[in-house]
């Protein structure tokens, strides 16, 4: 398999640098910067000490037994992002780029966030290393995530509404680019998923691959051998990348990823790029949108705030067209349905997002033979879900 | 080739005037206003109108340009009745156009297409805010082909070699960006201006015009004589924004932008 991305960031036709020349030298740097941290000897000492202590790395992987005898299928193994310290694996990203912002010297750290997990992370990486945080976070999300925009300010972080739009991850993207594009000089952008220009998709695959390659040693102890299939949720991608990357080699591991369905493709109200979007650019990179004819982007829906998006990052564009990973998506019911299945049958309550993952498992798993084996990735907890979830069902807390 | 755009920036040189370039979004509050708009701002003494493509994520963009954005989309505007305007304003007037426009809106309609269609409409060249020089490989062959000049846009962060690389890579001027931001900021440290776009001239061919926070006629005075061209935009969008559903509008707007052409007559 190639390196990639390329030296342009490109992931064959997709990724590359489609943003305002103001960024273009704070990209540039990027780039350079992280290429001399990721061999630095210290810098990968810090991250690996950071991710031990502080975060809780190794995550488990853990047998779900119950799950599995429902289904009579597959063995299902689920590795457990939900257990990092902030209750997702968004970070395993935030303290890489932190520590890559102070190599820079920038003392103000700037975010979106969707379902609030990147945000949150964010606020605490900043908080650790006591820089300035700022997180720009959809108004419609804010909302529903409401207990994550007060423990960003908990943390310390100034949690800026964005009001544009469809009032959610995109809009919030936008604002954060908007205000690096003014303060580039003094402020880095720590980007949550593998999306945006180069070289954050690859950065931020980089720092997530720790997932897969964790997994890939977990099984192989436990197992005896690899998996037979791989499932996780796909929003922007970075848990699924993750999780996926150490695994691309291995031919004969079949990799899923599952986007938001929503309320049904045929409603449009959805976030799965793969079943009804086409190649465009968005946010700095060039992958599959949710778009209309004239290339205008169409909102998207879900359950999920973490989901919900009209771009996917562009090296899931790329596996799609070659069939490397194949795409599906749960819907909103589906989800939900998992996201109860999971905290009854194994006493783990899933962030919807993952919920999605689970939701495949539930298709796949009965299919498959008792030989077979599955980790899905539970990218997150779902303390941030409990009032929304609440509220779903007209239970008043 | 010799388009609407050199002949402008020639015949104003011969003058010892410098451009106004002034900026609208088509489509706000209608593209039948776009077009009296454009007739009439040249009448006000406008060089050059920028035409904006209403995008729906607009990052370069503050809130001034992403509201009109939002305004054109209301309105039902999309890139092709768009070029059909450019076309229909052809037979009034020979003031040079250029598009602003989001990449997306041209992959979209795909690269050649986009180009011949733009070009066959009487449109005089390109800004597309979020494709730096070094993305731009698979717009350039169909703009050449249809005489469509692009041109790129330069910044206060940009280094030498970026500088060099975007003075190349623009044809018909290169777009100074005046102060690290958005579009609608408020215009700053003017000694800084002058030193970059100074720079840029000794490396460009094309002439050097700068736009983001020229809000004033001071404003444009103090940059015309610095620059061959002066662009403004959010403080135009912001006049016809507040006067939208007034019917003098396009005069209010004419008004200001007469004013800005005078602030900028030769001492």
């Amino acid at each position: 398999m190639p390196h990639l991305p390329d030296s342009h960031g490109r992931f064959g036709p997709y990724g590359g640098r489609y943003v305002p020349e103001t960024l273009m030298p704070a990209l540039l740097e990027l780039e350079e910067e992280y290429a001399k941290a990721r061999k630095d000897r210290r810098f990968k000492a810090d991250l690996a000490y950071y991710l031990k202590e502080y975060v809780g790395r190794p995550t488990s992987l853990y047998r779900a037994d119950r799950l599995t005898k429902k289904f009579g299928g597959a063995k299902i193994y689920l590795k457990r992002e939900d257990l990092c310290h902030t209750g997702a694996h968004k970070i395993n990203n935030a303290i890489g780029q932190v520590l890559l912002a102070m190599r820079m010297k920038k003392r103000r750290i700037i975010a979106e966030t969707g379902a609030g997990q990147h945000g949150v992370a964010t606020a605490t990486a900043a908080a650790m290393f006591g820089l300035e945080c700022e997180v720009y976070m959809g108004t419609e999300d804010m909302q529903r995530q409401a207990l994550n925009v007060f423990r960003m300010r908990l943390l310390g972080a100034k949690v800026t509404g964005v009001d544009a739009g469809s009032r959610t991850l995109k809009d919030a993207i936008s604002e954060a680019m908007r205000d690096w594009t003014t303060n580039v000089r003094t402020t880095h952008y720590i980007l949550g998923s593998v999306l945006g220009a180069h070289p954050y998709p690859m950065m931020i695959r980089d720092f997530q691959a720790i997932i897969g390659k964790e997994a890939r040693k977990q099984i192989l102890a436990a197992e005896g051998k690899l998996p037979d299939y791989l499932v996780a949720c796909v929003g922007g991608g970075s848990n699924s990348i993750g999780l996926f990357h150490a695994f691309l080699g291995d031919r004969k591991v079949k990799m899923i990823g599952v986007e938001a369905g929503g309320s049904g493709i045929v409603s449009g109200k959805h976030a799965a790029r793969f079943s009804g979007g086409k190649p465009g650019v968005l946010q700095g990179t060039m992958t599959y949108l949710l778009q209309d004819e004239n290339g205008q982007i169409n909102l998207t829906h879900s359950v999920s705030a973490g989901l919900d998006y009209a771009a996917v990052g562009p090296e899931h564009s790329l596996y799609h067209d070659q069939g490397r990973i194949e795409y599906t998506y749960a819907t909103d019911t589906e989800a939900m349905a998992a996201f109860d299945l999971l905290a009854r049958e194994e006493g783990i309550v899933p962030a919807l997002e993952s919920a999605h993952a689970i939701a495949h498992v539930v298709k796949l798993a009965p299919k498959l033979k008792k030989s077979q084996v599955i980790i899905a990735n539970l990218s997150g907890r779902g303390d941030k879900d409990v009032q929304q979830v609440a509220r779903m069902r007209g239970v008043e807390l | 080739m010799s388009g609407r755009l050199e002949t402008t920036f020639q015949r104003l040189r011969d003058k010892k005037e410098k451009a106004l370039i002034a900026y609208l979004m088509a489509g706000d509050p209608g593209l039948a206003e776009t077009e009296q708009l454009v007739v009439a701002l040249e009448q006000a003494g406008a060089d050059v109108i920028e035409l904006g493509v209403p995008f729906s994520d607009p990052i370069a963009d503050g809130p001034v340009i992403q509201q009109a954005a939002e305004r054109g989309l209301k309105s039902g505007t999309t890139l092709r009745k768009i070029l059909d305007s450019v076309k229909s304003l052809r037979q009034r007037t020979e003031i040079p156009i250029v598009l602003m426009l989001y990449y997306n809106s041209i992959h979209a309609m795909g690269c050649a297409q986009f180009c011949k269609a733009a070009s066959t409409a009487g449109v005089d060249g390109l800004i597309v805010p979020d494709m730096p020089p070094d993305e731009a490989g698979p717009l350039k062959g169909p703009a050449d082909a249809a005489g469509l000049p692009l041109i790129f846009l330069l910044a206060p962060t940009s280094t030498p070699s970026r500088r060099k690389l975007v003075a190349e890579e623009s044809h018909g001027f290169v777009y100074y960006v005046s102060l690290t931001g958005i579009t609608g900021a408020k215009l700053s440290n003017v000694t800084d201006i002058q030193q970059n776009v100074k720079k840029l001239k000794k490396v460009s061919a094309s002439p050097v015009a700068v736009g983001f926070g020229v809000a004033t006629p001071e404003d444009a005075a103090q940059v015309s004589k610095m620059a061959d061209g002066v662009i403004v935009g959010s403080a135009i969008v912001k006049r016809i924004a507040s006067h939208q559903h007034d019917p003098a509008m396009v005069g209010h707007v004419a008004e200001f932008v007469r004013s800005l052409k005078a602030a900028m007559a030769p001492a």
